[in-house]
């Protein structure tokens, strides 16, 4: 018998319409091999009874000729995404016992278009970190080793989880969320294609928010197709969110076709960092020699500002999420730790709900808004941002795309980077620009390093450009023609 | 510019974050050695850049002054508190608080 | 010009008092600033209150359009510069009725700058007020602390609302000053329409700036805009009434020149008013005041508008009580002060306009402030309620004018259509009850005739007395039973005693 798992979405798509197999087969599927990967940590609650119910009613709709987008999809939900009745809590001790009574937008439209939620996947506590060990359930484990050696590695993060279920199968695609890399990380740490889109183009609206500015809800999935699909239900405009962008949506499926022919494609000399492995060097050349084997004129951009995005991001985001979190006080909702006094209570319940990472962000981006460094830190960082974002609008004026390598170094293992912030910074450092600016990237799969673990390319996009993004993609995945799978170790 | 332990003291407080005093001198090590890595930020000529919020640039939408059904509307209160730690009479409830 | 200076009397010689006013008023909307839940006053607890409001994790704020509007109308009316560019930062601080952990306010760019209003003190005495800016912010929720002995309840009801700080700049000079002016902004808003001004439900109610100075520093200020010549002020928090207001700064004032005269020093601290004593105490001092890190709200864009938006508002604009007044003194002839005792309300301004249309605006003026206003005074009654309507009043008036009646007769005739003769026109009370006045000079001589043939000794006074002619004229007038004309009534004597 098949295993549908094997499938990706536009395989299952066609195969339900087709009547090949139902819904219901092949959400039991996913279910079964979800519910036995412990070992990888990726869910941190399942949802399988309602998983059924939806798969029944994508059945039913499939046989009533009404099916819609996803219909019969087995989707997985990163936990900062608020799910109506589903316990959400952000992979943080400080959201213990919080039931949603609403349903994130992006949620919602995934559900509108027929997608089955099987459950919420595991991250960095409130999407801070690149490893997933922030988690306050652990951190989530990549289902691809070092060769020849079982220690645990990190499937990035903060979208840990969501790549690590889609690399092992656990279900066809997963949303994901990225502040400075979060979904374009993981996705190439795990071999996986991750979409950071347009700022504004998800809505925001329901998604535990981390740095308001920044935030960016997109998908992870097994190709580039997948992912096209994915977002375009994904996206949309929101009333409900100030932020959100009043445009219509292509589909984004129609964009794969056409490839590179006649692009021009920038490669940003200042992404050559010293330090780098040789490997990623090579595969970012390769990279650049496949697109131009397609017909893309490749040539040198300098992006001179580049490395000061990091610093930038590390004022900006910390001083966001000092504020955006300041609601997590133990009175509305979760973790209280009592008191008879109020300050007290805040003080006990924020050192006891959040952790060593949280507790480090929130402590800087209170210190640079605070009196007296706000100019100094705060400001500058925001004018320092804003001429990495005209930068980048200047270059983009001479080029369709810039290719770069989407992380300085394959997924490294647990505790490895733990000790030292700012190490464990400089995993988004080609990730990071696009969200300082709002424009979109993508990350696909460019090949296996010599100890067998898969790296990322990274093609980014002026504002709005993710179907040119979405057409250099699809050209350079077929190019590189990645297909390798994981081990599958971690099988109870 | 990097803080002291009576600073750190005085953003935990700020924070809202109980720290104990064993912890005040990693955490000014860690928060000095992330301040320091930002301190390169300066080398950067700002003059006449102004500041970048968003990278949004259209004009702020309205909404009409119409009650919301829903999430963004009212006469839900036990929605509203139904998450509490502690709530009576779909009020919130926490100790004391004296002006 | 008004002479300001106010020397409050020291053990140690003269001091100034300084005031500057930071008024919240409640925007007159359905809903709230940034959700669409209800913005009404008195729901249960909690009734009122959306998913945003409670900041559940991932809400989002969506501006009002209609606060935005308000705001603006009230900045023409506060003859205020409107900025077409503004935005909002978050004020953070942690407090349980501040779900969010921060405010949602304007800080750097209010939607309002500066703009200056009249206010008048008393007949002789108008004095102008300097507003500093009006900025668009949600109100916190509420606390309640008479429910639970160890605990405090919170309803966020209130959560959101949209309010307009109004910012005077630190220009008032008395106890009197603030009161008026504080009292002149809510009959602003009131003819805007865009704060309903109800202080007892919170709608409008002021932060209260205090310091005192040497006598003449306050004018080295004005002249340089150096603070340093102001003493450190104190800020009364939430006074929800004129009188208030009043006493506020008289106790504050006292107290800072008994802690100067002492010695002692004013640390500039946030105080509370004690509305049972009079007396305000220390709610915050300086030490443990907030460190607010504003930054612009990541959640929203700036805010901007058109020229020519802001100028459709102002065509849609109400005569604004200044205006009135200046017009009830040039159209009616009215003193600066009668006036703007009509237009402080505006449903009395219109009633006064539709009774003195076409009359004696003087006259008209002095009926409805003394005997109407009067009337309802006493009775506790509203305008609204007014039992005399403007048309009646206005045929009592024109009764006095063509002479039909005298004043005298015309206050019973008011007396009349507000007791037996309720809701009738009092050209038919004067018809019915036969109040007209008598001019026909046979009766009126008839009548002279009857007085002088009965009092001889009288008349012989009058030759050398003419001042005892008066006694004739009131003997005449009680004969007709007070509907003889008087001035009729006179000429008559003269003749016939040869008065000059
Ligand atoms: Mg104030
Ligand atoms: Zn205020």
């Amino acid at each position: 018998m098949t295993d549908f798992t094997t499938k990706t979405i536009a395989e299952l798509r066609a195969g339900l319409a087709a009547k090949e197999f139902s819904a219901t087969e092949v959400t039991d599927a996913y279910l079964q091999r979800a519910e036995g990967s412990e070992a990888l940590n990726a869910y941190v609650r399942f949802t399988a009874d309602q998983a059924r119910e939806d798969a029944k009613a994508s059945d039913a709709r499939i046989a009533a000729g009404e099916a819609k987008p996803l219909d019969g999809i087995p989707l997985g939900i990163k936990d900062l995404f608020c799910t109506k009745g589903v316990p959400t809590n952000a992979s943080s001790k400080i959201l213990e016992g919080f039931t949603p009574a609403y349903e994130s937008t992006v949620s919602a439209n995934l559900k509108r278009d027929g997608g089955v939620f099987l459950g919420k996947l595991n991250l960095d506590e409130f999407a801070m970190g690149s490893s997933n060990e922030t988690s306050y359930h652990g951190p989530a484990i990549n289902p691809w080793r070092r060769e020849g050696d079982d220690a645990k590695l990190t499937p990035g993060g903060s979208s840990g989880g969501s790549a690590s279920a889609v690399a092992a199968r656990l279900c066809a695609a997963a949303t994901a969320t990225d502040t400075g890399g979060s979904i374009r990380q993981p996705a190439a740490l795990t071999g996986t294609v991750g979409i950071k889109p347009t700022y504004g183009r998800c809505s925001r609206w329901g998604i535990v928010a981390f740095a308001s500015s920044l935030d960016q809800a997109g998908p992870i999935a097994r190709d580039v197709r997948d992912a096209a699909i994915m977002l375009t239900s994904m996206a949309g405009h929101d009333p409900k969110d100030s932020t959100s962008i009043d445009r219509p949506v292509p589909d984004y499926e129609k964009a794969l076709e056409g490839g590179v022919k006649g692009m021009k494609i920038g490669i940003p000399k200042e992404y050559r960092l010293d330090g780098m492995p040789g490997e990623i060097d090579e595969l970012w050349q390769k990279g650049a020699k496949l697109l131009e084997e397609q017909g893309a004129e490749i040539v040198e951009v300098s992006l001179p500002l580049t490395k000061y995005a990091l610093p930038v991001y590390y004022i900006v985001a910390p001083a966001e999420a000092s504020s955006n979190l300041a609601r997590y006080d133990g009175v509305k909702y979760g973790l209280r730790v009592p008191d008879d006094n109020i300050d007290q209570l805040y003080m006990k319940t924020r050192a006891e709900g959040f952790g060593a990472e949280v507790q480090r962000r929130l402590m800087i981006g209170t210190y640079v808004l605070s009196a007296g460094y706000y100019d100094a830190y705060y400001l500058r960082a925001q004018r320092v941002r804003k001429k990495i974002a005209d930068e980048l609008a200047a270059v983009f004026e001479g080029v369709d795309l810039l290719l770069t390598p989407s992380t300085p170094s394959a997924a490294f293992g647990l505790g490895e980077k733990m000790a030292d912030p700012v190490s464990m910074y400089l995993n988004d450092v080609f990730t990071v620009t696009a969200n300082l600016a709002g424009i979109p990237g993508i990350s696909v799969p460019g090949g296996l390093d010599s100890q067998g673990l898969p790296l990322g390319l990274q093609l980014v996009a002026p504002a709005f450009g993710e179907e040119t993004m979405i057409r250099g993609a699809a050209a350079l995945e077929e190019a590189i023609g990645f297909d390798a799978q994981p081990t599958e170790w971690w099988k109870a | 510019m990097s803080l002291s332990e009576s600073d750190v003291k005085k953003v935990a407080k700020l924070a809202r974050i109980a720290i104990s005093d064993d912890d005040v001198p990693h955490l000014m090590n860690e928060l000095n050695g992330i301040l320091g890595w930002i301190e390169q930020l300066n080398e950067v000529d700002i003059e006449g850049v102004e500041a970048m919020t968003s990278s949004v640039d259209v004009a702020l939408p309205m909404r009409e002054d119409v009650l919301a059904e829903g999430y963004t509307g009212g006469g839900q209160p036990e929605n509203v508190t139904k998450n509490a730690p502690k709530s009576e009479d779909n009020f919130f409830v926490v100790p004391k608080v004296v002006e | 010009m008004t002479e300001r200076t106010n020397l409050l009397r020291g053990e140690t010689g003269d001091w100034e008092v300084v005031i500057g006013l930071e008024v919240h008023a409640q925007v007159l909307s359905n809903t709230k600033l940034f959700s669409g839940s209800s913005a009404a006053y008195g729901a249960g607890p909690n009734e009122n209150v959306s998913l945003v409001d409670a900041a559940m994790p991932g809400m989002l704020p969506v501006i009002n359009e209609f606060c935005v509007e308000q705001a603006i109308r009230t900045g023409l009316g506060l003859n205020a510069k409107i900025n077409t560019w503004s935005r909002f930062d978050r004020k953070n601080y942690f407090y349980p009725d501040l779900p969010q952990g921060y405010q949602i306010s304007q800080y750097k760019d209010p939607i309002v700058g500066e703009g200056e209003i009249e206010v008048e003190l008393d007949a002789e005495r108008t004095i102008r007020v300097g507003i500093e800016r009006l900025h668009l912010e949600q109100d916190a929720g509420k606390s309640i602390h008479d429910l639970a002995p160890k605990e405090s309840y919170v309803d966020l009801n209130r959560s959101g609302v949209a309010l307009m700080e109004i910012v005077s700049k630190p220009e008032m000079r008395s106890a009197e000053e603030a009161a008026a002016y504080f009292s002149k902004l809510r009959t602003i808003v009131r003819y805007l329409g865009t704060c309903d001004g109800n202080m007892d439900q919170g709608s409008m109610r002021a932060d209260v700036n205090v310091s005192v100075c040497r006598a003449g520093n306050f004018a080295k200020f004005q002249e340089t805009g150096d603070f340093s010549f102001l003493g450190t002020r104190t800020e009364t928090k939430n006074i929800n009434s004129i009188r208030f207001v009043k006493q506020c700064v008289e106790y504050e004032a006292r107290r800072q020149i008994q802690v100067l005269e002492s010695d002692g020093e004013i640390d500039q601290e946030t105080r509370l008013f004690n509305v049972k004593t009079g007396e305000t105490r220390t709610m915050r001092s300086k030490e443990d005041a907030h460190d607010y890190r504003y930054f612009p709200d990541p959640d929203l864009l700036p805010l901007t508008f058109t020229d020519a938006y802001v100028e459709e508002i102002r065509a849609s604009l109400p005569e604004l009580p200044d205006a009135k007044k200046h017009r009830f003194v040039q159209a009616y002839g009215l003193s600066a002060y009668d006036a703007s005792v009509l237009v402080m309300d505006k449903e009395k301004a219109e009633y006064f306009e539709a009774v003195a249309q076409g009359r004696d605006g003087k006259l008209a003026s002095s009926w409805v402030t003394t005997e109407l206003f009067g009337m309802l005074n006493k009775e506790g009654l509203d305008i609204s309620e007014s039992p005399v309507s403007a048309d009646q009043l206005g045929g009592l008036i024109d009764l006095i004018s063509d002479e039909t009646i005298s004043g005298k007769i015309a206050k019973q005739v008011f007396e009349l259509m507000l007791s037996d003769e309720k809701g009738k026109a009092p050209e038919d009370i004067v018809e019915a009850r036969g109040l007209k006045q008598v001019t026909d000079t046979g009766a009126l001589e008839a009548a002279a005739d009857k007085i002088i043939a009965a009092n001889p000794e009288q008349v012989a006074k009058v030759k050398d007395k003419p001042k005892a002619l008066g006694w004739f004229v009131g003997q005449v007038m009680k004969e007709t039973g007070g509907k003889a004309n008087p001035q009729a009534v006179n000429a008559i004597l003269k003749k016939k005693l040869g008065v000059e």
